[in-house]
């Protein structure tokens, strides 16, 4: 699927580019892009480093167990693969409550965080797990309460009410988080992709 | 009185989540600098892992987007739109959103400097800016910083779920704000 949308959205830039005459705006955005992207992994890295650190600090003292063990009941169903005191489903929390508060930069090294936790049940194999999948669909998906950087511009731009879109914004991730999670569970219990081969 | 507590609420998170988790580290009698340091190393293994996934996407998707291919993408949707009540304008904004969140960041913000954020169009734009995630770049950084190479049926429900985020986005803006 990925291997498809990868290979779409390279080949088919290339050939509008050539059809359209101008070939050599490939070359610049592609080399471009090559080295943006390092530029956003090296700006993650202090941030990455930052919020790990604190998160090891959180998994020693054992907050992120005590969190597991609270939303036990409601992972159990999401993450059946996943057992309900291990770290994993603590990182997960830390990672869907950061995502609401709008936190951006806390969420993902909380995810990654997860996800290590998730691979090492996935006896590090090259191939996504059930509960990998379940874990981007609440994440990708994740209703975010204080959608700051929307606030801010909206208020730059004088806006007369800059958080009138708060509630709207609340019930378009519900539907989507619904969809999402009904179709993960559908994968995973009804498709071939969901079982184990 | 909503934006208060909004913004009190982002003022705050950041340093008691710093303050918070080091005070129960205490009370738990860990070595708390240690232990941070002993986390933080993990820091860079992680971003540098992450580097060959996110060259292979953001390439894809510059390319996609510089070359006009994007353009033609969107103009193919337009009937789609159109069908579901959106105002053509927004659809740029609602192709660009699970691929780039830069890009989509500016888009939504050239919609609300031309039209104004309480248009219907900038109200729109808000919504859908604030309601689903950049899935490309997610899915990307996420599996990437563990080696997952087959993501299976996640982009597929990543991507549904943006559709839907859409067309909500959409009901929920003409209902509120027409």
């Amino acid at each position: 699927m990925l291997n498809l949308i990868w290979f779409f959205l390279l080949a088919s830039g290339i050939v509008v580019a050539a059809l359209n005459g101008h070939v050599e705006v490939v070359t610049e955005a592609a080399l471009e892009a090559a080295k943006g992207a390092v530029k956003v992994c090296f700006d993650l890295i202090g941030i990455m480093a930052l919020w790990l650190g604190i998160m090891k600090i959180a998994e020693k003292a054992g907050l992120i167990q005590s969190l597991a063990r609270l939303l036990k009941p409601f992972l159990r169903r999401l993450f059946p693969s996943v057992p309900s005191d291990h770290p994993a489903m603590g990182a997960i929390i830390l990672n869907l409550s950061a995502n609401m508060l709008g936190l951006g930069n806390a969420a993902t090294p909380f995810g990654m965080k997860a996800m290590q936790e998730l691979q090492e049940l996935n006896r590090d194999s090259p191939e996504a797990s059930e509960a990998m999948c379940t874990f981007m669909a609440l994440n990708t998906s994740c209703i975010t309460l204080i959608p700051a950087t929307i606030i801010g511009i909206r208020l730059a731009f004088s806006s007369a009410n800059p958080t009138e879109i708060v509630g709207a914004c609340i019930f378009a991730t519900s539907c989507a988080m619904i969809i999402a999670v009904s179709l993960d569970y559908w994968f995973r219990t009804r498709s071939h992709w969901g079982r184990k081969n | 009185m909503l934006l208060n507590i909004l913004t009190t609420i982002s003022r705050w998170a950041i340093p008691l989540l710093l303050l918070l988790i080091p005070v129960y580290g205490v009370c738990k009698r860990i070595p708390v600098y240690e232990t941070f340091v002993e986390g933080a190393e993990e820091g860079f293994y992680t971003a540098v892992k992450i580097i060959p996934f996110l060259v292979g996407m953001m390439v894809a998707i510059s390319v996609f987007r510089a070359s006009g291919a994007m353009d033609y993408l969107v103009r193919a949707m337009m009937p789609v739109m159109i069908a579901i009540g959106a105002p053509p304008e927004v659809l740029p904004l609602a192709v660009m959103r699970p691929l780039s969140g830069s890009g989509a960041l500016g888009l939504a913000t050239e919609l609300m400097r031309v039209y104004g954020p309480d248009s219907l169009i900038g109200r729109l734009a808000s919504v859908m800016q604030g309601t689903t995630d950049t899935t490309f770049f997610v899915l990307t950084v996420y599996f990437g910083s563990v080696g997952i190479k087959k993501f299976k049926y996640a982009v597929i429900t990543g991507l549904s779920a943006d559709v839907t985020g859409l067309i909500a986005s959409v009901y929920i803006c003409n209902l509120l704000f027409k």
